[in-house]
């Protein structure tokens, strides 16, 4: 266990535990938000060289082409997250929102944070992958109330007691495969690899696999925020610091959405199993029509953009549901680009929210007019996110759209008025916020812009060009996912 | 195995979802503290004997940690919390104790229908404790969607995790049990100091979604 690969990957999850521990003992505040920064800009270097050396599968961890890319995505918005947080935490600090002892708790979260997302997409075995997606909600739970305030306390506990039931259903889920597995791999830690898993699950009991397989979609469902399972939700999302927002929208979502896929890839290598694809369907299908319709009725800047992301997250539910080599394709590319498009429109929207002291969308007007920057990046962001060309969403959409029109044109129409509802409520907020008459403070943002026009230039490019190495992995993981 | 070795197993399983049941129709705050205790000592024991008749010995330590967290510290720093926030009133039921207990009746009947059926190929000891368990995560979900304050919702989720570790040790050689049963350990002890330090009260715990949006002022 020697080769650079294996190192590689070790540094990936000490990094972030060993800048989680400093940051937790550090008392300056300047040191501790560029070493934030430092920490996940080592940990990027160190996932990027992941496409170079591949180290072989152990019994614990793993990196496949299945992951290597999400690896490579939660250290990159992890890193230009924690620039993004940098300049928002100055401002928090500045107006007393939070004090010097909580912004040390803050950065160690947020390393921590880090550590078990990596750890939850390098995880070959799946209750070490278990374990990490439940240290991941709780550093996320800690983190939503960290502004005390009685809606943030409201909004942790709902959020915790919600995941909490979730990820107990989920290690049923995983007890439950185990089961199936043990009974053909014998006990031990060869049972729980879901490397060896997926080439042995042929000889399952599909029956024992079918019960699982519900379980676990309930449990990491929830994490997902598919309705009817969302409550947790757009509380959360609203009443953390904005980074959180846009790590628990861009991130911890598609951490919980990975996990499942794992285990659907388990469920099509084993041809007596159920088809875990209606299922997904529905509620892929449920959650964006739901929350498309929800859109219409906030008041919240945050909370709008968190009903957003789940029909989002609907939307690639649906994708992996309906299956086949095109629909999975887009449900992967799809993860990948609202992941970095909606981090981008909470970055705007943390700054925003800041130089007008609101998030009420009523309060917050002309936004191009008095912050030039920041408000035409919430409207390149709110054209991406709704899947305007020529970006990568609406590559990604127009792939699932077109792909299931050939299939069940039924469902195609619902899942396109869904999308075209919530079009229309994302436009029509757009034009309050973004033009008119500026209302509310014109005071100067000292936002870092960077973070926010990286991630929406790499939408578009991918919009026109996606590099082949990309897309042959993707294609490959598209045929494991049945 | 010989077939005491299974009766006892079958005995400590069985008698938890019977404390599973008593847990549903306590209306006093204390002894729903009491009855959690002896559902955590109960747990602890059965996984004892797992350990036992399984011949591993790492069970030991998760039965250990079963007894030592949650039937003595959780229920005496509980105790100590309502005592404090001054909340040991009686449980606010959403639906009459009658109408939960046939729901757990019907729980239970569900997931013994559902896991005897599909199991066959385990033994007979894998497959009753795996209904026994789901039963009691099924009575913990009942539990926690008819209250309405935070502890109660605290104390059905314990028991769901108390049915988990029951599956878990169920289910034979499976690795990890120990270190998710720290986990769980950790997760609760994080619940536990989050009702006292956010002194989260009677009136803000419910997780109704039409409460809160009627306090955002999103809802008229």
């Amino acid at each position: 266990m020697s080769d650079p690969g294996s190192l590689v990957v070790r540094a990936i999850l000490i990094i972030p535990a060993v800048s989680a521990v400093l940051l937790a003992f550090l008392p300056d505040d300047r040191t501790t938000a560029r070493l934030n920064v430092l920490g996940t800009l080592l940990t990027l270097i160190c996932a990027v060289t992941l496409f170079l050396v591949r180290p072989e599968p152990g019994l614990f961890l793993i990196v496949d082409d299945v992951n290597v890319v999400f690896i490579v995505l939660n250290t990159f918005v992890g890193f230009t997250t924690s620039v993004f947080s940098g300049s928002y935490i100055a401002h928090e600090l500045e107006t007393g929102r939070l004090t010097h002892a909580y912004l040390r708790f803050y950065h160690a979260m947020y390393q921590t944070l880090m550590f078990a997302m990596n750890l939850a997409l390098l995880a070959n075995n799946v209750g070490l992958m278990w374990v990490a997606v439940e240290l991941a909600t709780l550093t996320t739970v800690l983190m939503v109330g960290i502004y005390r305030t009685h809606e943030a306390l409201e909004a942790a506990w709902k959020y915790f007691i919600l995941g909490s039931v979730g990820i107990a259903l989920a290690l049923f889920g995983t007890i439950l495969v185990y089961l199936a597995s043990s009974s053909v791999l014998g006990e031990g830690l060869e049972a729980m690899a879901w490397s060896v898993l997926v080439q042995r699950a042929s000889a399952f009991d599909p029956a024992l696999l079918n019960l699982a397989f519900v379980f676990l979609l309930l449990g990491y469902g929830t994490k997902v925020g598919l309705a009817p399972l969302h409550a947790w939700l757009p509380d959360a999302h609203a009443e953390g610091p904005t980074p959180i927002s846009a790590v628990l929208s861009g991130l911890l979502l598609n951490v919980a959405l990975f996990a499942l896929l794992r285990f659907k890839m388990v469920m099509s290598a084993n041809s007596g199993a159920l088809a875990p694809g209606p299922l997904m369907v529905t509620l892929g299908l449920v959650s964006v029509v739901f929350a498309a319709f929800m859109l219409y009725r906030r008041d919240d800047i945050k909370r709008m953009f968190a009903y957003s992301s789940i029909e989002h997250m609907g939307i690639i539910s649906f994708a992996f549901g309906m299956g086949g080599p095109l629909a999975n394709f887009a449900g992967l590319l799809h993860m990948i680009m609202h992941s970095l498009t909606k981090s981008a429109i909470f970055f705007s929207v943390g700054h925003i929210a800041q130089v007008k002291g609101t998030q009420k969308m009523d309060d917050i007007r002309g936004l191009t007019v008095s912050h030039p920057l920041l408000g035409w990046g919430l409207v390149l962001g709110v054209v991406t996110i709704v899947g305007l060309p020529p970006t990568g969403i609406f590559m990604s959409e127009f792939l699932i759209l077109t792909s299931t029109f050939a299939r069940a044109p039924v469902l195609a129409v619902v899942l396109g008025l869904g999308l075209l509802i919530a079009l229309g409520a994302l436009l029509y907020r757009l034009n309050g916020l973004a033009f008119g008459d500026a209302v509310g403070s014109n005071a100067p943002s000292r936002a870092s812009y960077v973070p926010l026009f990286t991630h929406l230039a790499v939408v578009l490019a991918a919009g026109i060009f996606l590099p082949p190495l990309l897309v042959s992995w993707f294609q490959h993981v598209a045929e494991l996912l049945g | 195995m010989d077939s005491f070795a299974l009766d006892v197993a079958h005995l400590f399983a069985g008698s938890l979802v019977l404390v599973s049941f008593m847990l549903l129709y306590q209306d006093r705050m204390f002894s729903l503290l009491n009855i959690f205790a002896l559902h955590a000592f109960v747990v602890s024991v059965s996984v004892a004997w797992q350990a036992h008749i399984q011949n591993a010995p790492h069970l030991y330590i998760t039965a250990a940690i079963a007894l030592v967290v949650k039937a003595i510290v959780i229920p005496i720093v509980l105790h100590r919390i309502i005592v404090r926030l001054g909340i040991h009133r009686n449980i606010e039921n959403v639906v009459g104790i009658g109408q939960t207990m046939l729901g757990g009746i019907g729980l239970v009947a569900l997931s013994i229908m559902v896991m005897l059926p599909i199991t066959t190929a385990e033994g007979t000891l894998v497959r009753e404790d795996l209904a026994f368990a789901l039963s009691v995560i099924l009575l913990g979900l009942l539990m926690m969607v008819s209250r309405r304050n935070a502890v109660g919702q605290v104390i059905g989720f314990m028991s769901i995790e108390n049915g988990l570790i029951l599956a878990a040790t169920g289910a034979k050689g499976m690795p990890l049990v120990v270190e998710i049963s720290v986990a769980f350990s950790i997760l609760i002890a994080l619940i536990v100091i989050g009702i006292f330090l956010f002194r989260i009260r009677e009136r803000f715990d419910s997780v109704d979604l039409h409460a809160l949006d009627r306090f955002r002022g999103e809802r008229p």
